[in-house]
């Protein structure tokens, strides 16, 4: 059996979904929050290069490059934020953190 | 000169009212900034006595006082030089000052009008007033509001004026309601007395009554004359005679329906019989205000009216007939009340009402002259009872009981002898003020040949019996017999200043030579000359000759009704003073009913008063409380914070929450963008 286009594109969109439902279901941390970010931008990564080889677009792959980087960014200030939030309230708890509360 | 005697007042009100408390402190600032200024000043402001020093200490200047009283001293003199040079009778003097309502055919500017019934009432208001105002100056003088309590009188002294000057029915409408006003303030004056704000308010609520039928009666003017002009209404008059117009789904004659609409204004102010209860409770004002206002200038401006739209009244004689009847039971009702009260205050202010009723039978009977003059005499004798009654209150530290009273001739020499003038005129002494006025009054009853005034005669000399009871039982209670006060407040009695004597004696030459000087003008044989135009009478009306004819029994009647009161005064307060209260005793009900004032008040309370408050209470609580804040305000915001402590429980604070919400957001405009949109 050969590996074609509809097999990455399965595999991008059960990524989406369990990084979708990681962020919605989890309960206790806000760093799975974070891996589920990374998850998503991954699926999304495997979507553009699939369409890239199979389209045979180069920019694809360019623009799955500048996902990385702006993942391994935006992973980095994630991370900070939690740290700092610990430091502040003592907790990371998603259920704690509710101030904007009605 | 006319211009100066209007507005002086005005001027002084302005000054006392607005710079009254602000000049004061003014100069209190400057003597703390520079202490040198204060020492270099004192030396001549030492000439205006201790009164300034005084004044300095309780921050209540008398410089007010002394200011309204010098411009009321003023117009006073320029009144009895305009009223002592046109004794031989004057025209019709009109001042257009300025436009006030134009619109269509309503016109009514603001003019003066001065004819031979403005002059008299011109003297009477100033006089008094300058009087009162001296009086006020000592009789005020440890009160902390004097600029405030002086700017009201003059302030009511400048509607008084304006209300006798005024050309026209609106002109006199604001004249009316300003006096109404002024009397308001004063009867309210010591604010912080519940029973003061009590009273103010009766009286203005009570006029309230009277003054909807006078506009009313204003109205009734400008529907069928189509101005409210007096000389345009006057010359109109008899063209309305016998015609009828609709009024409360009824046809009446017009004139009579005017007629009486405009009376129920002057049954008002001048307090006649069922709308004369906020008059006793007008008391409660400061005992100078009731003097001036109550008793003097306010009150006659009822009789006043009637005398200016003469020429209405003689053409409605249902409408005199009336005004004759209410007058008459006035003076009966309130005599009878009178009798038996103990308060000094509303002894008088019984007889004010009385005499009132007498002035409003001499109106009825188409004896404008004769009620004038009782006006003119009246005003005299009584400011002078009433600010008698204020020098004995004075005297007893505030005390209006007659009951604690008595014995003070020995110390209140001066007061005792004048209010004995004051008592000698009201009751009729011969050839004093009131005997010449009253009588007249009494003798034209009987000349006059009408429905009801046979009553009026028989009610009128009842009435005087007892005027001359319950005047000579102030007297006998409040100067003679044994003292009833405690010995402390005896001690301390003392005779009044000469601030406040000085207008009293006044008054006393008022009330003893008014009558004798002036009948001859009012009343005798110069009268035609001296009303000339003023007033109206119909060719046919020739009471006032009939009254000189008399029989002599009906013109000794008054007289022996005198004496017959006196005496009886005499006998049940000096003779005999166990009688008075055995007589109450037996005749428990009559005195209670009398010393209720008929249960006046109780009944109003239970018709009127009752009823309008449950009322409010029920529009207040069903009306407004449940139903408009229910529907309205409360009912809104109450269904407001519904909503939102539903979207409240959207806001979990939780960020997945969020999130989730702007992905199925995403989601669903995805699809209608794919699926819907583009079609």
């Amino acid at each position: 059996m050969t590996i074609g286009l509809g097999h990455y594109l399965t595999l991008a969109a059960v990524l989406f979904t369990i990084g979708i439902f990681g962020i919605f279901l989890n309960r206790k941390n806000v760093i799975v929050i974070l891996m589920s970010i990374e998850l998503i931008l991954l699926a999304v990564n495997i979507n553009l290069i699939a369409f890239s080889a199979f389209l045979g677009d180069l920019v694809g792959q360019v623009f799955a490059l500048l996902v990385l980087t702006v993942a391994a960014g935006e992973a980095a200030i994630g991370l900070a934020i939690v740290v700092v939030y610990f430091r502040n309230r003592g907790s990371i708890a998603v259920e704690d953190i509710n101030l904007m509360k009605g | 000169m006319y211009l100066l005697i209007v507005f002086l007042p005005l001027v002084g009100a302005l000054l006392a009212g607005l710079f009254g408390t602000a000049l004061p402190r003014a100069v209190r600032e400057s003597i703390d900034v520079d202490p040198d200024a204060a020492h270099a000043s004192a030396p001549g402001s030492r000439s205006d006595a201790a009164q300034v020093d005084h004044a300095l200490d309780h921050q209540s200047p008398a410089w007010p006082g002394i200011i309204t009283s010098g411009l009321l001293v003023v117009t006073a003199i320029l009144s009895w030089i305009v009223f002592l040079s046109s004794l031989g009778g004057s025209g019709t003097e009109k001042i257009e000052l300025v436009p006030f309502i134009r619109s269509g055919e309503l016109i009514a500017d603001w003019s003066l009008r001065i004819d031979q019934l403005t002059k008299v009432m011109l003297v009477v208001v100033t006089t008094v007033s300058s009087l009162v105002h001296i009086y006020s100056i000592g009789y005020m003088s440890h009160d902390s509001s004097q600029p405030r309590f002086f700017a009201y009188l003059s302030l009511f002294t400048f509607f008084m004026l304006m209300l006798v000057t005024s050309d026209n029915l609106v002109q006199l409408f604001f004249g009316w309601e300003g006096v109404g006003l002024a009397s308001y303030l004063l009867i309210g004056f010591w604010y912080h007395r519940p029973s003061a704000n009590a009273a103010a308010i009766k009286a203005f609520i009570v006029n309230r009554v009277g003054d909807f039928g006078f506009a009313l009666g204003i109205f009734g003017c400008f529907a069928v004359f189509g101005s409210i002009d007096f000389d345009t209404i006057f010359n109109a008059a008899p063209g309305q005679v016998g015609k009828t117009m609709e009024f409360l789904g009824g046809e009446f004659d017009v004139l009579t329906l005017i007629c009486l609409l405009l009376f129920m204004g002057a049954m008002g102010k001048s307090a006649q019989f069922l709308l004369h209860t906020w008059l006793p409770d007008a008391m409660e004002g400061p005992t100078p205000v009731s003097a001036l206002i109550h008793a003097a200038t306010m009150v006659t401006a009822g009789v006043f009216l009637v005398a200016r739209l003469s020429p209405l009244y003689e053409l409605a004689p249902n409408a005199q007939a009336f005004v004759a009847l209410i007058g008459a039971v006035t003076a009966f009702f309130a005599g009878t009340v009178a009798l038996v009260q103990n308060d000094i205050k509303r002894v008088i202010a019984y007889s004010t009402c009385s005499q009132l009723g007498y002035m409003f039978v001499a109106m009825g009977l188409g004896a404008y002259g004769v009620g004038m003059f009782h006006l003119f005499t009246h005003a005299f004798f009584k400011a002078l009872l009433f600010l008698g009654a204020g020098s004995v209150i004075h005297a007893m530290n505030g005390d209006q009981d007659m009951r604690n009273m008595g014995g003070l001739a020995g110390h209140l020499r001066i007061t005792w002898l004048l209010m004995l003038i004051g008592t000698l005129s009201l009751t009729g002494f011969p050839l004093t003020a009131g005997y010449f006025s009253k009588d007249a009054i009494i003798e034209a009853a009987f000349a006059h040949h009408g429905p009801t005034s046979f009553v009026c005669f028989w009610l009128l000399v009842i009435s005087a019996l007892f005027t001359a009871f319950y005047s000579w039982r102030l007297v006998f209670l409040t100067f003679h017999g044994r003292s009833r006060a405690a010995p402390e407040v005896m001690d301390h009695a003392h005779e009044s200043p000469p601030v406040m004597l000085v207008p009293l004696y006044l008054l006393a030459v008022g009330s003893l030579f008014a009558g004798l000087i002036f009948q001859v003008y009012f009343i005798g044989t110069d009268e035609s000359l001296f009303w000339s135009t003023s007033i109206y009478r119909a060719p046919e009306n020739e009471i006032v000759h009939h009254l000189h004819d008399v029989p002599f029994l009906i013109s000794l009647l008054p007289f022996l009704m005198f004496l017959g009161g006196s005496g009886i005064a005499y006998y049940f307060y000096i003779l005999r003073p166990d009688v008075p209260k055995r007589l109450a005793e037996v005749n428990q009900p009559v005195y209670q009913f009398l010393l209720n004032k008929w249960y006046f008040d109780e009944l109003y309370d239970l018709i009127f008063v009752r009823p309008a408050l449950s009322l409010g209470r029920f529009l207040w609580r069903r009306g407004d409380g449940w139903l408009i804040d229910g529907l309205g305000p409360d009912g809104i915001s109450a269904r407001v914070l519904d909503v939102t402590r539903g979207v409240v429980r959207l806001q979990s604070g939780y960020v997945y929450h969020y999130a989730f919400a702007m992905l199925i957001g995403v989601a669903a405009l995805i699809t209608w963008y794919m699926f819907g949109g583009s079609h």
